[in-house]
């Protein structure tokens, strides 16, 4: 595949000016060249997409603007101004201010107290009705609603992040690094935030948005910059031309297919089994209340619905994680309630929500992580011990074969991005011959290059014959791979069509609670009973 | 915007992707060489001279076959109590009443032959194993019992385990005041040879050269121990799953392991270790049992512990090295010194950490 062609800057006008020049930027990590002499440009008043896969350098290249990192060469002007920032705290003082993916709030301050932390100003004594007062007025002149006297524990997670914004915005930050703002946003939550950014550019501030999902990058952006392996493919280009293909041709730096091979198949008999399942969350609020779903050998079901709404529940309760109520069964076998093991040895894969928490352990091996569901059996497990060679064999095997990316299968998972570390779970997963996988928002927070193999590996296990449970909260992702969907909404879940009549529109409303009459099961339409749950 | 600057460089730390091999090993050794230099300004502040201290403190403990048996029989208890906690430890299960443990397994120890229950004259290889087996159980039980509660009512194991020495130690306490005091001393009688483990001295008669040569067959024991620990953690399939807790507790319920079990077991294990600890110290060295016959050994075993890395094969270098401070410690003066290294040691190891983690290295401004 020939490299691309980097599309110039320059054909399109400045039609504003230059909030930030960054030239010739190199920025070097132990064996790996993060930022290889890149140019990046933001002009006054627009919202300028920074794209890439992960590991492409975007967040290192806005490390080092927001004074984080310093880079080995190449100089960063600000308004004009040749800049040298030594922390973020210069950055601050020069207007920059970066919101980070991971948010740095203390959850039992106030929201004020979130915002006045680091700052010198008020220095002893604490008058926080006065700066509640200045803080709550930001907030409305912002359109950035928050309560400003709110502990922010109990904020949702769009809630937060606009109060990261605030805090930037009351440092005085005219210019606004967002890295990867939306990857914990639910859909809704997207869009106010978009409006956010649209407003915060009307009044003259600039945002770099830092993504690698094509669809938000082309509705929010003026401009796009495309990296790839520390280069720039594609600096600032109108996004206004721009389509998703030539975009992800950019990024991935080869065509991606855009369809996938999907074989006919005619689904085989009920794997999984549930009838009248009920469950509580964490929180002891009702989290299931009366789910009827079948999935069968060789089909795809998939479960739409926006985060929070019992999706994880769900997957917890099917393997074994999570007590519940009603019956669960699996080839036949009842598994609700039963042990792990008995769930796993009934022959149930799952592929957690959360990789790193759940999936994987980030300080041991590869090989460690790889037997993880295979070590009490032969040839792995003998009796009482594990034969280490076999063990490492197996691990080399599956690596070469699912294309995990590490230095050997010493390594520790902790080193794995995103993509890889997904790649391993699944590589365990289904070298473990699954009758039913349970795959919970399986390509959250990968690149383009990754979604598509995980969709290929997932198309690949329906051709085999295993039943696949697909929860996530991309439509367009269940309506590609799944043979048929369902939306969980309350905890309630909705009777299944098949994928091809399936209609965008009526499942965003499903999604969002608006039933047909007669769609949701089990559902008397009376007043709901689930009482602490509102 | 001028700000004034201590020093023309300034410390930069990037996270390391990936730590070299052997960089453990460098680093623990480097905080130790650190540890010492640092020690030898204190001595040299009080008046000492660091290099003759140290000098001593080799001489002392390693100069002489007698001073090394010596320094093994110290050992012997730290080897144990350092296996004890490194395997709790491992699971991120913070047992740090080892030493109730150890007193516990010396009680059991003493109570095989106290209670009476073998009849005069029988053959060590009834009585020795029984002890030792003894000095594993009551040990363990007494861990057990803080596993017991964190698995099923998720009591927090630091503070049970702690409580459980302040027990244990009255427990040493009543008995030997009490039913098993001798005279009214605050000692039982002393054991019976049979209840003796064999020294290298009890060869002497046969190998002149060993007479005097305290060390007893505790410290193969210990050896032993370490080897079936290694074993245990790094080619089984339990040692897989305390690994996996440890880790990511999380990660090892998703793979199906009882975690609660796991906590009894490891508990178990960990307290039987420290009960041999207290066995083999009574039966070894001091052949009765009495008040304060541990100076800490539960407690310095943590510090072997984490000096290991929670590695046993390590734990026998650590055990040993701390072996050779105490045994110093009475040679040199004033002999709150050893005490004080072996502080600045820790502070100094667990301090290295930050060099397996980060790459630091220096800037000019």
């Amino acid at each position: 595949m020939t490299d691309t062609h980097a599309l110039d800057a320059t054909r399109a006008a400045p039609s504003a000016p230059l909030a930030v020049g960054m030239r010739d930027i190199v920025k070097r990590f132990p064996g790996v060249l993060a930022n290889d002499a890149v140019d990046f440009e933001l002009r006054r008043g627009e919202v300028h997409a920074l794209l890439g896969e992960n590991g492409a350098g975007k967040s290192t290249l806005m490390n080092v603007l927001a004074g984080l990192y310093r880079p080995d060469a190449g100089t960063i002007e600000v308004d004009g101004r040749e800049v040298e920032f030594q922390s973020p705290r210069d950055a601050i003082a020069a207007g920059l201010g970066m919101v980070h993916q991971h948010f740095t709030l203390v959850p039992s301050l106030t929201v004020t107290e979130n915002i006045l932390l680091g700052l010198r100003e008020p220095r002893f004594r604490l008058a926080l009705g006065r700066y509640e007062a200045r803080v709550g007025a930001l907030a409305e002149e912002t359109g950035l609603a928050v309560d400003p006297r709110v502990r922010v524990w109990q904020l949702s997670v769009g809630e937060q992040q606009r109060v990261e914004i605030l805090k930037m915005l009351y440092r005085g930050a005219t210019i606004l690094v967002m890295d990867e703002p939306t990857a914990v946003l639910a859909p809704q939550e997207t869009e106010e935030l978009f409006r956010t950014l649209r407003s915060m550019t009307e009044r003259g501030n600039s945002v770099v948005f830092i993504s690698h999902k094509l669809d938000e990058v082309l509705a929010i952006a003026d401009r796009i910059t495309v990296m790839r392996r520390g280069k720039v493919t594609a600096a600032g280009v109108e996004a206004a031309g721009m389509t998703k293909r030539e975009l992800a041709r950019l990024m991935v730096g080869r065509e991606v297919l855009e369809s996938l091979e999907k074989v006919a198949r005619e689904p085989g008999p009920a794997i999984l089994e549930l009838d009248g399942v009920g469950a509580i969350s964490d929180r002891g609020l009702r989290a299931l209340t009366d789910v009827r779903l079948q999935v069968h050998s060789g089909e795809i079901l998939g479960l739409a619905g926006v985060a929070g709404n019992g999706q994880s529940e769900l997957a917890e309760v099917i393997t074994g994680l999570r007590p519940c109520s009603g019956h669960i069964s699996v080839n036949g076998k009842e598994v609700a309630n039963r042990p792990v093991i008995e769930v796993i040895e009934a022959g149930v894969a799952h592929v957690p929500e959360d990789r790193t928490g759940t999936g994987s352990a980030p300080n041991l091996s590869l090989t460690d992580n790889l037997i993880m569901k295979s070590y009490r059996t032969r040839p792995i497990g003998r009796g009482w011990t594990i034969d280490r060679v076999v063990a490492r064999h197996r691990a080399e095997e599956l690596k070469e074969a699912y294309e995990v990316s590490a230095p050997s299968v010493d390594t520790e998972a902790r080193l794995l991005s995103g993509g890889n570390l997904q790649r391993l779970i699944l590589a365990r997963e289904i070298s473990s011959g699954p009758g039913l996988m349970v795959a919970v928002q399986p390509t959250r927070g990968l690149d383009v290059g990754a979604i598509e193999t995980v969709h290929r590996l997932l198309l690949a296990q329906r051709a085999d014959g295993t039943a696949i449970l697909l929860i996530s909260e991309d439509l367009d992702e269940i309506l590609s791979i799944a043979d048929r969907v369902a939306v969980i909404y309350e905890g309630r879940v909705s009777q299944p069509i098949p994928a091809t009549q399936a209609d965008v529109a009526e499942l965003g409303l499903l999604m969002t609670g608006v039933t047909p009459s007669g769609a949701v099961p089990g559902d008397d339409g009376g007043p709901r009973t689930s009482g602490a749950a509102a | 915007m001028p700000r004034r600057h201590l020093l023309p460089v300034r410390i930069v730390a990037e996270r390391r992707l990936e730590a070299p091999r052997g960089l453990g090993l460098l680093t623990t050794l480097g905080g130790i060489v650190v540890a010492l230099v640092i020690s030898g300004v204190l001595i040299a502040v009080i008046g000492g001279d660091p290099i003759g201290s140290y000098a001593h403190i080799l001489r002392a403990s390693l100069g002489s076959s007698g001073v090394l048996s010596d320094t093994l029989v110290k050992a012997t208890p730290l080897i144990f109590t350092g296996l004890a906690s490194s395997i709790a430890f491992r699971m991120r299960l913070w047992n740090i009443g080892t030493e109730g443990q150890l007193l516990m397994g010396a009680w059991g120890a003493s109570a095989v032959v106290l209670f009476g229950l073998l009849p005069a004259g029988t053959s060590p290889f009834i009585t020795l194993p029984l002890m030792m087996l003894a000095g594993f159980g009551v040990g363990a039980l007494w861990a057990g019992v803080a596993g017991w509660l964190k698995a099923r009512l998720n009591v927090n194991e630091i503070i049970t385990t702690l409580m459980l020495f302040w027990i244990a130690q009255r427990w040493i306490q009543y008995w030997v005041f009490g039913p098993w005091s001798e005279g009214g001393f605050q000692m039982s009688p002393r054991f019976p040879r049979e209840a003796w483990l064999p020294r290298l001295t009890d060869f002497a008669s046969a190998v002149p050269d060993l007479g005097g040569l305290t060390v007893h067959l505790g410290f193969v024991l210990a050896l032993v121990a370490a080897g079936l620990i290694w074993f245990l953690l790094s080619r089984t399939r339990k040692g897989y799953e305390i690994r996996l807790i440890g880790d990511n507790p999380r990660a090892a319920r998703y793979a199906g392991i009882d975690i609660g079990r796991n906590i009894i077991l490891v508990m178990l294990i960990s307290g039987g270790l420290a009960g041999l600890a207290g066995a083999s110290e009574i039966s070894g060295v001091v052949h009765r049992l009495q008040d304060n016959f541990s100076p800490g050994y539960g407690f310095t075993g943590i510090i072997v512990a984490f000096l290991a890395r929670f590695n046993p094969i390590g734990v026998v270098v650590a055990g040993i090295a701390f072996g050779a401070l105490i045994l110093a410690g009475r040679e040199i003066q004033p002999a709150g010194i050893p005490a004080m290294i072996q502080g600045i040691i820790l502070f100094c190891v667990i301090a290295s950490d930050v060099f397996l983690r980060y790459r630091v290295r220096l800037e000019a401004r």
